[in-house]
């Protein structure tokens, strides 16, 4: 082939490419106008949306893929990568990476976001009581929370695996984990719950009065120690996943060296924190720090139970209030941006991981 | 395997230990599914523990005593004397117990201890919280209309409506975004994988005051494109990178057979890694629908209060803050939405237990 035609079979791919961009576009837009104004049954929306959803996205990779296949070779090989992760990278630019500095840039803003005030806000956080409770109650997550997780995960783990009841017990403790943080607030609210009077239909009161106490309000009155009620509820849905990662890798640990610490006379303790510890170390840590992410954006749970009053407030439902009741967009972007830098050493830790293992 | 044999002697130690910590890990939902059945009356009277078999004073007869009794002075009954505080809080005649059932009308209750059980159980909270009560609203103009108040299965239809494309899309975009970055090599690919990455942490909160932004401009907010794209945006790193992980780790022969027959990376992706992925997009799958059935801030942000698209969790959230003390609907509610988790769950606990270990760092 020579370069003129090489030329014309790039500019006829050059132009097809073009048109299948447009045609793209303007499909997909009129869907998306469609899926906007319709009032159709959400039923059949939603059949259409899955088919939209599978179809169309199909469509949009081998639509592309074919327009890039059109170009020579040496070109189509450098564009069609661009062509798989397009999708994922426009999506997530616009609803996640963007936002996130967008959301940087607001944190330096007043509340109506058009007067500078350079770091007043991330101020404020440490001098106004609420958000300082806030700060506070969200480090007492973290450090309660993922202790109890841990530890009660690790037990949990050890005793199951030499149990005669393993599978069934393993699936009793990991259920909660199935289940959304509102129907479990909503079954620990019952669990508290305190009315006045000798009859006590929550299981705690009832249990306070069989041995002789007197019935609480645990959630609203105690305080602080109410937060320790609510920190019960995520200990109670997060211990399962803790148990059912340590139960892999404690299988994990090769039974001769198990073997070997027994014949030495080891006692089970003793085998527990000079081997099985030291061996699954990684795990620990992962799982550590996956928990403590999880806790540190801890929201649900804290909105159903109390809706952060009685002095339970934590970051996100801090942010959620400052965002939606009192349209504080500075103090609620100062607080999302805490949460950001609170996980940035994970970020970091996470990328060396992947950078060790993919050669990334 | 000595050593198992010789751990044998404190295996009944763990397995109680495992059994009580089963238990009382078991119990507050136990809790929750009797109420559920439990007539509205009976839960707000009696722990829902009283519908098992427990001993109780019941009453076997009734003494009324004479209107011109003095409460005042000790009281005559059967030959002994009681005061009446006695009689208020209960007194005990052999095994027999006296208490007052009606003061005014001098009426005393005689009771023995047996056993009993407040077995009530009903399907109206159900059948309550899933149609809605009916409301009888007035006009302005005098007239009646009765409506019926948004019952909890056009929420549950709704939640299905936002779940099911929230996964099936994230989950596409990602497996080609991840094939690309597992077998293909082009310039940015080292930059954008540790974007990725680092979004897999990053809480939600930082995308949301600007998303809600770019939504009221669109005319997104409230919409189910609007909440579709959400979830699929903030699923997309942690499907990518599991996906990453699995179709990585493909033989690399599989692919140079496919090339050396000509086919293309489209091709190959969709005729020859879609149906090997199957079990890892299982995985995946079952974990991204669970986090959006069970989501309730990213609905609580984009859908706002527009009845006609909440999901289950805000509806049930709404109950919680305005009817708190109807454990009748609360918990009916509460076991409706855990339904099909637990449903997910039992059925198909190897591939979420998989989904969960592949990837259990979302934002």
């Amino acid at each position: 082939m020579n370069t003129q035609a090489k030329k014309n079979f790039s500019l006829k791919a050059a132009l097809l490419f073009v048109v299948v961009l447009l045609l793209n576009i303007f499909v997909h837009g009129a869907i998306f106008m469609l899926f906007r104004d319709s009032t159709l049954n959400p039923l059949l929306t939603a059949l259409f949306a899955v088919i939209w959803g599978v179809a169309g996205v199909y469509l949009l990779y081998l639509s592309f893929s074919w327009a890039v296949e059109q170009f020579p070779e040496q070109i189509s090989r450098r564009m069609l990568p661009y062509v798989f992760i397009g999708p994922a990278v426009l999506l997530l630019g616009w609803l996640l990476v963007l936002p996130a500095l967008r959301t940087l840039y607001l944190s330096f803003f007043n509340a109506s976001s058009d007067k500078f005030v350079g770091l007043g806000n991330y101020l404020a956080i440490f001098s106004d009581r609420l958000l300082a409770t806030a700060l506070r109650n969200n480090l007492l997550w973290v450090f309660v929370g993922t202790l109890a997780c841990v530890a009660l995960g690790l037990l949990i783990a050890i005793l199951a695996d030499r149990s005669s009841y393993e599978r069934i017990a393993k699936s009793i403790i990991f259920m909660p984990m199935a289940i959304s943080f509102v129907a479990a607030g909503v079954i620990w609210k019952f669990v508290y719950y305190y009315q006045p009077g000798t009859e006590q239909i929550g299981l705690l009161n009832a249990i306070v009065i069989a041995l002789g106490g007197e019935p609480q309000a645990w959630v609203t009155m105690l305080q602080p120690w109410n937060n320790f009620f609510l920190i019960i509820i995520l200990i109670w849905m997060q211990t399962g996943f803790a148990m059912v990662i340590f139960s892999a890798a404690i299988k994990g640990v090769p039974d001769d060296i198990l073997e070997a610490a027994r014949v030495d006379g080891a006692g089970e303790i003793r085998i527990f924190f000079r081997i099985i510890i030291p061996y699954i170390s990684t795990t620990l840590l992962t799982v550590t720090t996956t928990i403590i992410v999880f806790t540190l954006k801890i929201f649900d749970v804290v909105m159903v139970m109390t809706g952060g009053q009685y002095d339970t407030e934590v970051v996100a439902t801090q942010f959620y209030r400052q965002f939606f009741m009192y349209r504080n967009f500075g103090y609620g972007s100062t607080l999302a941006i805490v949460l950001l830098i609170a996980v940035l050493p994970v970020i970091y830790f996470n990328l060396r991981q992947i950078r060790k293992q993919g050669g990334f | 395997m000595a050593g198992k044999k010789k751990k044998k002697g404190k295996k009944w130690l763990v397995n109680l230990i495992l059994g009580i910590i089963c238990f009382i890990w078991l119990i507050p939902t136990v809790g929750l599914l009797i109420s559920s059945f439990r007539p509205a009356a009976d839960i707000l009277q009696t722990g829902w523990w009283k519908v098992f078999p427990h001993q109780e004073w019941k009453t076997t007869d009734t003494i009324k005593l004479s209107r011109d009794v003095d409460l005042r002075q000790p009281i005559e009954v059967n030959g002994k004397t009681y005061s009446d505080d006695q009689l208020k809080a209960g007194v005990k005649s052999g095994d027999e117990r006296l208490i007052w059932e009606n003061r005014r009308n001098r009426e005393i209750s005689v009771q023995k201890p047996g056993w009993v059980a407040s077995t009530r159980l009903t399907l109206d909270n159900y059948k309550n919280v899933i149609s809605g009560k009916e409301y009888t609203l007035k006009g302005p103009d005098g007239s009646e209309t009765k409506e019926k108040g948004t019952g909890l299965s056009q929420a549950f239809w709704n939640t299905l409506t936002i779940a099911i494309p929230a996964t099936v899309i994230p989950i596409l975009i990602a497996s080609f975004a991840a094939y690309a970055f597992a077998w293909l090599r082009f310039p940015g690919r080292k930059t954008l994988f540790a974007v990725i990455i680092a979004m897999l942490v990053v809480p939600l909160q930082v995308a949301l005051i600007p998303v809600l932004k770019d939504y009221t401009a669109l005319g997104l907010n409230g919409s189910y494109l609007g909440i579709w794209l959400a979830h699929s945006a903030f699923g997309l790193p942690l499907v990518t990178y599991f996906m990453y992980n699995f179709i990585s780790q493909l033989p690399k022969d599989l692919f140079e057979s496919a090339f050396i027959d000509g086919a293309s990376h489209f091709t190959i992706f969709s005729r020859l890694i879609l149906p090997l992925s199957v079990p890892a997009l299982a995985s995946i799958g079952i974990f991204q629908f669970l986090w959006v059935w069970n989501d309730y801030l990213v609905s609580l942000i984009f859908i706002g209060n527009q009845p006609e698209v909440q999901v289950m969790s805000m509806k049930i959230a709404d109950l919680v803050g305005s009817r708190g003390n109807d454990w009748h609907l609360l918990t009916s509610a509460a076991f409706i939405s855990m339904l099909m988790p637990l449903a997910i769950f039992f059925l198909l606990q190897k591939y979420f237990v998989r989904g969960l270990m592949g990837g259990s760092v979302k934002g």
